[in-house]
């Protein structure tokens, strides 16, 4: 059997694999949930890279329906072709295009199906997926065909927790939660990113990183992408070192809301 | 095979069911737990656990449970039945690196100390005393970070990593999820084609007819979607009393701004009762207002409005002129007045109130419940509630 072990340039968790693999095994869509910024789209492309699978993305909006998922049937065209006579309208086939869904079902080879940001899409979205999730086939009255999966893909839903999914959906799946990187992880993404740089910066803007994390009151805690742009505007512009957890420059960098900054700003002339 | 442990998790309040038990005997069956206890914790957590606001619960279901497997002779016949292949986890004693930093008995102890003390005030219902616990841990310079230890989290035994409850921040031991509320709030619709927007719809029967004028060849006919015409004036009291209901009335304002079903969602803050101003933000802060009569003005009677409060004030607040609690501003007309003037320009009002229902007779404030309750009709912030309310608003 196949196994997922990390890709060259996405580092995964042992937790994180072992879901990852759990869920090819078991045959269930795995859902990720984590804060923004901890790499969950990411984690669809690793899989396929490293399993050389073919990777189709599904991307969720508030207006996407699950049909669209599975196949449209575009009348229109049928009946404007009837009408000027082009094409063998007899044949509905060719009026039949499969969805995202559809495509990674009917295809030959085994694929991986990202299912990006589920919870954007309207409250019922997830619950008219399940038949079809289960038994991953689908039928198209207009055809009378069964479109039934060769090889079943694996499915990685991404959800960042906008809307709370209906349970029937969730027993279906496999679930994991992508913690936060913690201090020593963070290291490791800012040198990919950077390089090797003073190391004095570096510990002084984790350290001040994890400090403003912690406050309760913080409403948009920083992530990691805007940890990484804020040492680079650290470093450019050549900040004193000590100054850094003192007075932690360039805030609207790392947050991005104002009762944000007033709450570290609080916090600063407490102490 | 591990019944006790599944009804374990169900006593502490995770939804297990049979279908997920038995995804989890399946994995089992395929040797997915691979040898070690740990891994069987991932497992069990990956396929019975599904979301991280049940992952702390799971964790003490957990360390409870096991809380006697540390070593491997400990670990039962069965259980080895299932991880019988590959090597054996070894004793978490046998790790030269803790037993140099660490006094491993003391960890321990004081491991097994806390587990009981949380086991203990979680029974007794009072969740967050429990984390006490976890400081306590701190005191003898074991933090959870200090068991973690970074980089060896191979070797750390399932237990431990229950033990250390790392997701005790999620938890919500919640009355009503968001989900719930939102499915209420998808009752909150009125449909109509008379929006502006494009004609995107295929209008069947106007193409048959007007197919049928054309003397058969095709024409077709477009419509407008229906689409929700309900807007929506949300008026929430953040006063320190309702500061015992955040959660609730957070959830409820979230659920709200999640609801991409409404036409327009406009959400002012007040301090107990409505006067001259509704702030913008929930701190109600001096200035960051509009001008409540700006409000009566330009919305239109169409709005659908709901307060939530605990409508528990003084009754002067409400009654007398001059009566608001803002040190800055003086109301020349009282309280009342104020919310009068709400029920006459917006035909549908309602009050949800956190307190529930059979309190108002007998909750601070009760007076003052019962006067707002005459000129807007109250609600209990349940869902019973809600849906009652919902109702009322949608009534013609």
């Amino acid at each position: 059997m196949k196994k997922f072990t990390g890709s060259e340039n996405y580092v995964a968790t042992k937790e994180l694999m072992n879901a990852v693999n759990v869920a090819i095994a078991l045959k269930k869509p795995l859902l990720i949930k984590g804060e923004p910024g901890t790499g969950k789209t990411m984690l669809a492309e690793a899989i396929a890279e490293s399993l050389d699978m073919k990777l189709i993305v599904w991307g969720i909006k508030s207006t996407t329906k699950a049909q669209e998922g599975l196949y449209v049937y575009d009348t229109v065209q049928r009946l404007y072709d009837s009408q000027f006579g082009e094409g063998d309208v007899s044949d509905i086939k060719r009026y039949i295009k499969l969805g995202k869904l559809g495509e990674a079902f009917a295809s030959e080879e085994q694929v991986v199906l990202l299912i990006d940001e589920i919870d954007k899409a309207d409250l019922e979205f997830p619950n008219d997926l399940l038949w079809e999730l289960d038994r991953m086939e689908f039928y198209i009255p207009e055809t009378k065909e069964t479109i039934k999966t060769k090889h079943r893909p694996i499915v990685i839903i991404t959800s960042n927790a906008e809307k709370e999914l209906p349970d029937a959906f969730l027993r279906r799946c496999i679930f994991h939660y992508i913690e936060f990187p913690d201090q020593e992880k963070i290291r490791d993404i800012i040198k990919v990113h950077f390089g090797d740089l003073d190391r004095k910066l570096v510990d002084a803007a984790i350290e001040a990183f994890y400090d403003i994390r912690g406050m309760r009151q913080i409403m948009k805690k920083p992530s990691t992408s805007e940890l990484l742009d804020w040492i680079q505007a650290l470093q450019i512009s050549g900040v004193d070192v000590k100054k850094i957890k003192e007075n932690i420059p360039y805030i609207g960098v790392l947050l991005k809301k104002n009762q944000d900054i007033d709450v570290v700003k609080g916090y600063r002339h407490v102490y | 095979m591990f019944i006790e442990f599944m009804l374990a998790l169900r006593e502490q309040g995770l939804s297990v069911s049979l279908d997920e038990w038995l995804v989890l005997m399946e994995a089992l069956d395929q040797g997915m737990a691979g040898n070690s206890l740990l891994e069987f914790y991932y497992l069990c957590r990956n396929v019975l656990v599904k979301t991280e606001a049940d992952y702390d619960a799971f964790d003490l279901a957990f360390a409870k449970y096991f809380e006697g497997v540390e070593t491997v002779d400990d670990i039962p016949a069965e259980l080895w039945d299932w991880l019988n292949q590959g090597e054996l986890e070894r004793d978490i004693s046998d790790r030269p690196v803790w037993a140099k930093e660490y006094d491993f008995d003391e960890l321990m102890k004081m491991f097994q100390e806390r587990l009981a003390e949380q086991t203990e005030k979680h029974d007794g219902g009072n969740y967050w005393i429990g984390t006490g616990g976890t400081s306590a841990m701190g005191h003898g310079g074991y933090n959870p970070a200090g068991i973690r230890v970074g980089g060896y989290g191979r070797h750390q035994s399932a237990v431990k990593v229950a033990g250390e409850r790392n997701f005790r921040d999620f938890r919500q031991d919640q009355e009503l999820d968001i989900r719930q509320f939102q499915m209420a709030f998808r009752k909150l619709r009125q449909f109509s084609t008379r929006v502006e927007g494009a004609k995107t719809e295929l209008d069947i029967d106007g193409t048959i007819d007007a197919t049928c004028e054309n003397a058969g060849m095709l024409k077709l006919v477009y419509e407008k979607p229906r689409k929700n015409t309900v807007k929506l004036l949300l008026l929430i009291d953040s006063d320190g009393s309702m500061a015992q209901h955040s959660r609730l009335c957070n959830q409820l304002f979230q659920a709200l701004h999640q609801s991409t079903h409404l036409k327009d969602l406009r959400t002012y803050y007040f301090h107990n009762c409505v006067y001259d101003y509704l702030y913008t933000t929930p701190h109600c802060r001096h200035g960051e207002w509009l001008e409540t009569e700006w409000v009566l003005r330009n919305l239109d009677s169409e709005y659908k409005v709901i307060f939530v409060g605990d409508a528990a004030m003084s009754p002067y607040e409400l009654m007398a002129r001059g009566g608001c609690n803002d040190w800055y501003t003086y109301n020349e007309e009282p309280g009342a007045v104020w919310l009068e003037k709400f029920t006459r320009r917006f035909k549908k009002c309602i009050w949800l109130n956190p307190i529930k229902e059979d309190r108002w007779r007998f909750a601070w404030g009760s007076r003052t419940i019962q006067e707002v309750g005459k000129l807007i009709p109250m609600f209990e912030l349940t869902l019973d509630g809600l849906d009652k309310g919902i109702q009322r608003l949608l009534v013609r």
